[in-house]
């Protein structure tokens, strides 16, 4: 199979092929730069360098998220539209689950998650069991306060991955102590060969209904549906 | 095999996702619409009273796909035919545009096509060749939401700003008096529909500013608006909402009318055409229409479909384009503010 590899949902923009089911390149970068300039140059590129043409390519897998609203928006729109136009299937894979790959040989907990602002974090907990991560909690965006304190009394050792692991550290280790584990910086970042591990044996989904992993409401629609829910309640 | 195969059409795909349409068309020769797919939010963005910028991008990515494929499937044209992508790449909502740009590269690169940014406002003016070719020059009198410009063509794809909004756009100042009306979203086209079971009143101020200025402004009337309004409830009277909007229609009207009549006849035009969301009212339209009937200048609106956004204009502004060889790297940025050149 010749999959092409795409994350565009935070920091960090990667773009991965394989070629026969082995990895033939990878482009990451982790650089304040506007991924909707870099994106398709860099697949291009990468394209180039290996001397693959796009009609080759049998299948997409896109990290749909949690990150940057925009971001996210970024890598579904390319490749859903590539898919679409190429006739293949696309795949999305949760931009948390590819964090964990990072770790796959660690027998604990692994929370892999990204900063979502006012203490915020999308998180999620996972495990892996032999050659699959497995989600221990469903992913969700909370204060990284509750979380903690949902892992403390869980008492198993967790590895933390994440590219805002900096500002939640102390907390960190101030609540977990000896049971957290934080790992050297260049674990903390998703890789696009990865990506395209998880997505290379997953089913693909209906290339129109693939959605981005938001895990948050616009806030429009939040306070929409609190205002309804509130005149329901008076009326 | 080894037959000649002689080319004669140019055909283009166009895209365009600058606010709450998500539209895909493929328009031949840019005179003639092949297919023209339009999905509208407007529904959703209904209640908020107006768009969201975040909510209208989460629109975007759920429909570009399903509307591409609409386009080439009413199209039916194979992708060999198809000469070249072009996409709005601004202005407009950033994030809604991204989504257009960043699908109409995915779709350069994949189809091995070129690509083509185009100005929102261009398109505009271009929908207006999709039912009547251009006379050069040509006055384009630009009115919506976020626009209020009066622009000269001496020839295609050549565009000369002479004269702009200074505040407020018309469609703007639409919305919001609209809005102390108490009228539903979008309050342009309820405005224009009251205001022909009123009468004109109530006097408003025209902002004609200085004599020889195309320039317009739109923030004095829709305060002179509050103030009536604010005042008569103060003595206890009430106006009639109808001749709030047919006094409110007239001064718009009336300054957009004699601006662009002043213009047509200074700058000897062949053709004026009015383009942009506004230029479905009708109130704008019989004022116009009355201006020039007498005239030998030719005037000319969109179909109502042509007016609000859609990617045929697109399409069409990008065959311009296309013909005078621009073509545009797969680093082509969506840009929320970029000026028409
Ligand atoms: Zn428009």
């Amino acid at each position: 199979m010749n999959l092409l590899a795409i994350d565009t949902s935070n920091q960090t923009m990667g773009v991965a092929v394989l070629r026969e089911n082995q990895i033939s390149g990878e482009i990451m970068t982790n650089i304040k730069k506007n991924h909707s300039i870099r994106l398709m140059p860099a697949v291009e590129e990468l394209m180039r360098e290996i001397s693959m043409t796009p009609e080759e390519l049998n299948k997409i897998v896109v990290a749909k998220g949690p990150g940057s609203y925009t971001g996210v928006r970024i890598g579904l729109t390319t490749a859903k539209t590539m898919a679409w136009a190429l006739n293949i299937p696309v795949v999305g894979v949760s931009s948390l689950e590819t964090l964990t790959y990072q770790a796959q040989f660690f027998p604990g907990y692994i929370c892999p998650f990204f900063d979502a602002r006012r203490g915020r974090v999308f998180a999620g907990i996972y495990q892996w069991d032999r050659n699959k991560p497995v989600p221990v909690f469903e992913e969700a965006n909370m204060p990284m306060e509750d979380l903690l304190n949902k892992l403390v009394e869980e008492q198993k050792d967790v590895l933390f991955l994440s590219p805002d692991i900096g500002l939640h550290k102390e907390m960190i280790k101030e609540k977990l102590g000896v049971l957290a584990q934080i790992p050297e910086e260049v674990y903390h970042l998703a890789r696009p060969s990865h990506l395209a591990l998880a997505g290379m044996t997953r089913k693909a989904e209906e290339t129109h209904l693939l959605e981005p992993n938001y895990l948050r409401l616009a806030e429009a629609e939040a306070n929409w549906l609190k205002q309804k829910k509130e005149n329901g309640q008076n009326g | 095999m080894g037959e000649f195969k002689m080319k004669k059409d140019t055909i283009i795909l166009g895209i365009e996702t600058s606010c709450d349409e998500t539209a895909a068309a493929v328009v031949k020769n840019g005179t003639e619409i092949i297919s023209n797919v339009v999905a509208s939010q407007i529904e959703s963005h209904k209640r908020f009273g107006g768009v969201v910028p975040e909510i209208a991008s989460r629109h975007h990515v759920e429909q570009m796909t399903v509307v591409l494929e609409d386009a080439i499937n009413e199209a039916d044209v194979a992708w060999d035919e198809i000469d070249a992508i072009a996409v709005t790449e601004g202005p407009g909502l950033v994030g809604a545009l991204l989504v257009g740009v960043n699908a109409a590269k995915a779709l350069a690169f994949a189809k091995q096509k070129p690509l083509i940014g185009v100005h929102h406002i261009a398109g505009h003016i271009y929908a207006n060749r999709l039912e009547k070719e251009f006379a050069f020059p040509l006055l384009a009198l630009i009115v919506s939401g976020g626009h209020t410009e009066l622009i000269l063509m001496k020839e295609h794809g050549h565009y000369e700003l002479i004269g702009q909004t200074r505040d407020d756009a018309a469609g703007e100042a639409y919305d919001k008096v609209a809005r102390m009306l108490k009228l539903p979203y979008p309050g342009g086209p309820q405005i224009d529909r009251l205001a022909a079971k009123g009468s004109a009143n109530i006097h408003f101020p025209r902002a004609w500013l200085e004599d020889d200025s195309f320039d317009f402004s739109f923030s004095g009337l829709k305060s002179a608006v509050i103030n009536k309004m604010h005042n008569a409830a103060q003595r206890g009277e009430t106006l009639e909402p109808a001749d709030i909007a047919a006094s409110f229609q007239e001064s718009v009207i009336e300054v957009l009318t004699a601006k662009t009549y002043r213009a047509a006849a200074m700058y000897e035009v062949k053709q004026v055409i009015v383009a942009g969301g506004v230029a479905a009212n009708r109130g704008l339209r019989d004022k116009l229409k009355q201006q020039f009937i007498n005239t030998a200048i030719p005037l000319h609106f969109p179909a109502l479909n042509l007016c609000t956004d859609n990617a045929a204009m697109i399409a069409a502004a990008g065959t311009i384009l296309y013909e005078q060889g621009r073509r545009d790297g797969l680093d082509l940025n969506a840009s929320a503010k970029l000026t028409l050149k």
